[in-house]
């Protein structure tokens, strides 16, 4: 057995040291939230955030992330600003990939609060989105910024 | 989303339900309200609407969520005809059944953007005749003539102040019957159709809570990965079923004719368990293919002699009475849906039924396949639709319904058949390969007058609805060519079937897909050499005030096409008609010394016909751009040894956020019937491009993915 801290609670799993945390969290713990797409860390679609940034649930076994925090989607409250923002611009499409997107925004706006266009380029080129919501998480993002601002300020 | 309607659900007491038959002509609309049992009713019975006492309004949509809008559009056309309050409307996917078909193609599917196209008159007369039975309901408690009561955000209202909600007047209204042909609004009467509203399913999409079929899980489940032949026509030489079953969770290895199952209690196990059984395989149908056979291959056909799909007026004459004829030949290879939730199913075979969770975009082939296979009639299959991933036209395809039910049967448990990233690469049905040879003659004035189109390409009708195939001709193969929205005094169209092991699919937009990146080009090429503008030109082979001449116009206006273009920038035009909808596209780039190619802008007008929900328009056009260009720029996949070698997203780019241009999106205003939507934005969107990239080098790029090394200097 082994105890892996997830959205602040402490969870029991039976799996293998070197199980990849996405199929963890899936399997093992019923967080399907955790999106399955390429396995080779290419697409971003399985993200999650550990101990506050972005990684790649498909690559991180269990014994990478012991003691750390690992949150998902479910962990951000409804009214996180990106996620009131992602529906403000309605920026799903098919919206597989939009809670690994999510939390890479999470990630990326704790570390630049107010993003240049560049910048939002750059921070969310290495993900994949078939449906091309791109222009709405561009607008969503900077709508994220500007209401965490506000509330910051 | 709900997925779990069964045929009890909606039967409550004191509910208004309407559901409609598509099989009977001219549509019939059943009063379902009093029915206590499905036997009741003349046919299975699923709903299209439900007005119960609490005033919820519940519109059951068959069509599967992509994502694409449906869910709210549908919901939205329904409730502008009955007068509902918009924020008691709730949509449910309903089940596979009867009343779900396409009324035109007698199948329940979701595709060829037919969701509200196909079902525009049929939509409005449910909640038109909803509408009236509440009218005459209410006109009969107090005692007025029907015609004195007018309907207004979900109440009737007396023209003495008085007013009955619908919940209030449902029980009444579902004892009336059913009006065969309620009046319908005028458009300038509509309150819902063209106004802003949020999608249904977007917060749980936000919040993760979207079950998708992936994500899908039922008590007693195990989770199977097929291992299938990795090359074309392959076959099962050996495996090591016992090196499987010793992977922690692996329950169980099953053949299953030319592949492996393996089944356990995780995801992660079962894929493990496949990788463990070390599988021989035989060379296969084809191992000689591979790009460079490939390329050569569709380049023999076109010197093969074809069928005609279509020879008006005197194509060889007037090419001879040309004073200028043109030659080109233009190129596309095999590219993929990937979409991305890879291909899933779940299925339990029971004693008397059969039930399937899937994302599918072909329920009644659902139906159909697990009937087969089952020996149960169709009306004991019952097909659960849930939210997809994506599809764009992949998700009609059979195989996982296959495996999971011959799985279930095997296992006797509920399965859930899973594809890996590389499965869905390896087993797509790919979007077809096309080489085609134009030739064109302008007469003195620069008037295009004659057209010899000759197309090699494989055929996916000939899989998918051989009946379709008449005289060697696949419809889809030459559409966006025999239907170019140009007149043409002399057309001459010719198909050249590819037959090859490589499986082709439904793409968005289909053969439009493939062809209007070769009409357009060429079309440009014609402009170039006839002096003109290529804008002109176009319209110059168009009837006046036609919509494609006023859809061309409108991206001309609102592109800028006539004033002046940023430093170093050129602008390139092309425009489609398809799906009964018309789209142009004017594309602003600049090209880097080194082949570099940078969209900066890319603006689409789109004829639509009535727009239900513009916001869902305009993500469908923002979506048509971006898919466009990564076919542009990025998609091809490769074969060697006669399978597919492309394996997963780092040897298949799309397009991701840093080359996503400006999207400027204009949709024309008009009253006629709803046209298609997700498959139009889409064909214009690659030959825009090479056209801009054409008036910036002078470089034509007439094979996609483009070849950027043309493009480098010196």
């Amino acid at each position: 057995m082994f105890t892996l801290t997830v959205n602040g609670m402490k969870k029991q799993v039976d799996a293998a040291l070197e199980t990849p945390l996405l199929w963890v969290l899936r399997d093992n713990l019923g967080i399907t939230s955790v999106k399955y797409t390429c396995g080779i860390a290419e697409c971003g679609i399985c993200t999650v955030l550990i101990n506050g940034e972005a990684q790649r649930s498909c690559v991180v076994t269990i014994e990478d992330v012991q003691g750390s925090d690992i949150t998902t989607i479910e962990g951000l409250p409804e009214n996180h600003p990106v996620k009131v923002a992602w529906i403000e611009k309605q920026v799903p499409q098919c919206g597989y990939c939009q809670p690994g997107i999510i939390l890479q925004t999470v990630d990326f706006l704790s570390r630049v609060s107010n993003p240049t266009e560049a910048q939002i380029n750059d921070a969310l080129d290495n993900v994949i989105c078939r449906c091309g919501s791109h222009p709405r998480i561009k607008e969503a993002i900077k709508l994220a910024s500007e209401m965490t601002a506000k509330q910051g300020g | 989303m709900q997925t779990d309607m069964t045929r009890r659900s909606f039967l409550k007491k004191s509910s208004l339900v309407i559901a409609a038959s598509a099989f009977s002509s001219p549509l019939n609309l059943f009063n379902a309200s009093s029915a206590k049992s499905a036997s009741e009713l003349p046919f299975k019975p699923h709903a299209f609407l439900e007005i119960a006492p609490d005033d919820t309004i519940t519109v059951w949509v068959g069509q599967t969520n992509l994502g694409q809008g449906t869910h709210t559009g549908i919901p939205m056309v329904i409730a502008d005809e009955l007068d509902a309050a918009w924020e008691k409307v709730q949509v449910k996917m309903a089940l596979a059944a009867e009343p779900f078909k396409d009324p035109q193609w007698h199948a329940q599917l979701t595709g060829g953007s037919s969701s509200i196209r196909h079902r525009w008159d049929l939509l409005r007369k449910v909640g038109a005749a909803a509408r009236q039975m509440l009218v005459e309901a209410a006109a009969e408690k107090w005692g007025i003539p029907a015609g004195k009561c007018v309907t207004r955000d979900g109440k009737v209202l007396n023209p003495d102040g008085r007013s009955l909600t619908f919940g209030q007047l449902a029980e009444a209204a579902g004892k009336r019957p059913v009006p065969t042909d309620p009046p319908l609004k005028e458009p300038q009467d509509y309150r819902i159709i063209g106004t802003q509203r949020r999608r249904f399913d977007i917060p749980d999409k936000v919040m993760g809570k979207t079950v998708f079929g992936f994500d899908f899980t039922t008590p007693g489940m195990c989770i199977a990965v097929v291992a299938r032949p990795p090359r074309y026509g392959a076959s099962l030489q050996s495996y090591d079923a016992e090196a499987a079953m010793a992977v922690k969770g692996v329950i169980k290895v099953v053949p299953l004719e030319d592949r492996v199952a393996v089944c356990a209690v995780t995801t992660y196990g079962a894929m493990r368990g496949r990788n463990a059984l070390d599988i021989k395989w035989s060379d296969g149908f084809r191992p000689d293919l591979n790009d460079e056979t490939i390329d050569a291959l569709f380049k023999a056909h076109l010197d093969e002699p074809g069928a005609v799909a279509k020879n008006s007026g005197d194509v060889s004459k007037a090419l001879a009475g040309a004073s200028q004829t043109l030659e080109q030949s233009y190129k596309l290879p095999y590219i993929s849906h990937a979409q991305v939730e890879p291909i899933n199913c779940t299925a339990h075979v029971e004693k008397e039924r059969c039930r399937i969770w899937v994302p599918t975009q072909g329920q009644s082939a659902t139906q159909l396949t697990a009937s087969t296979l089952t020996g149960l009639p169709l009306e004991k299959v019952e097909v659960m639709t849930l939210p997809a991933g994506g599809g764009f036209g992949l998700r009609g395809e059979q195989d996982p319904v296959v495996d999971s039910v011959l799985l279930s049967k095997a296992l006797n448990r509920p399965v859930k058949v899973i594809w890996t990233r590389e499965d869905d690469f390896a087993n797509d049905r790919f979007r077809p390969a096309n080489q085609c040879r134009i030739k064109a003659g302008l007469d003195k004035d620069g008037q295009l007058i004659a057209w010899s189109h000759k197309v090699a390409a494989p055929s996916v009708m000939s899989r998918l609805m051989p009946q379709a195939v008449e005289n060697g001709i696949d419809p889809d193969a030459v559409s966006g060519i025999m239907d170019m929205p140009y007149s043409l005094p002399n057309l001459y169209v010719n198909y050249v079937m590819v037959n090859l092991p490589i499986t082709v699919g439904w793409w968005r937009s289909v053969g439009y897909s493939v062809n209007v990146f070769a009409v357009e080009s060429f079309m440009d090429e014609l402009a170039h050499a006839a002096g003109k503008d290529p804008v002109q030109f176009r319209l110059d082979h168009m009837e006046k005030g036609s919509s494609p001449y006023n859809v061309l116009s409108l991206v001309a206006e609102k592109g800028g096409w006539n004033t002046p273009v940023a430093s170093g920038r050129a602008r390139g035009v092309a425009v489609t008609s398809c799906f009964e909808s018309f789209a142009a596209h004017i594309a602003e780039v600049s090209v880097g010394k080194t082949g570099g190619i940078i969209v900066h802008k890319m603006v689409c007008a789109l004829d639509c016909g009535t727009a239900v929900y513009p916001d869902a328009i305009r993500a469908q056009a923002e979506s048509g751009v971006i898919m466009g260009l990564s076919t542009a720029f990025h998609e091809k996949v490769s074969f060697s040894n006669g399978g597919v070698k492309t394996a997963n997203y780092n040897e298949y780019p799309v397009l991701t956020m840093s080359e996503v241009p400006e999207i400027d999106v204009h949709i024309a205003k008009n009253n006629l019937k709803a046209g298609g939507i997700g498959e139009p934005v889409f064909p214009s969107v690659a030959p825009a491009v090479a056209n801009a990239v054409f008036k910036a080098t002078g470089v034509r790029l007439r094979e996609l993915p483009f070849q950027r090394d043309l493009l480098i200097k010196g």
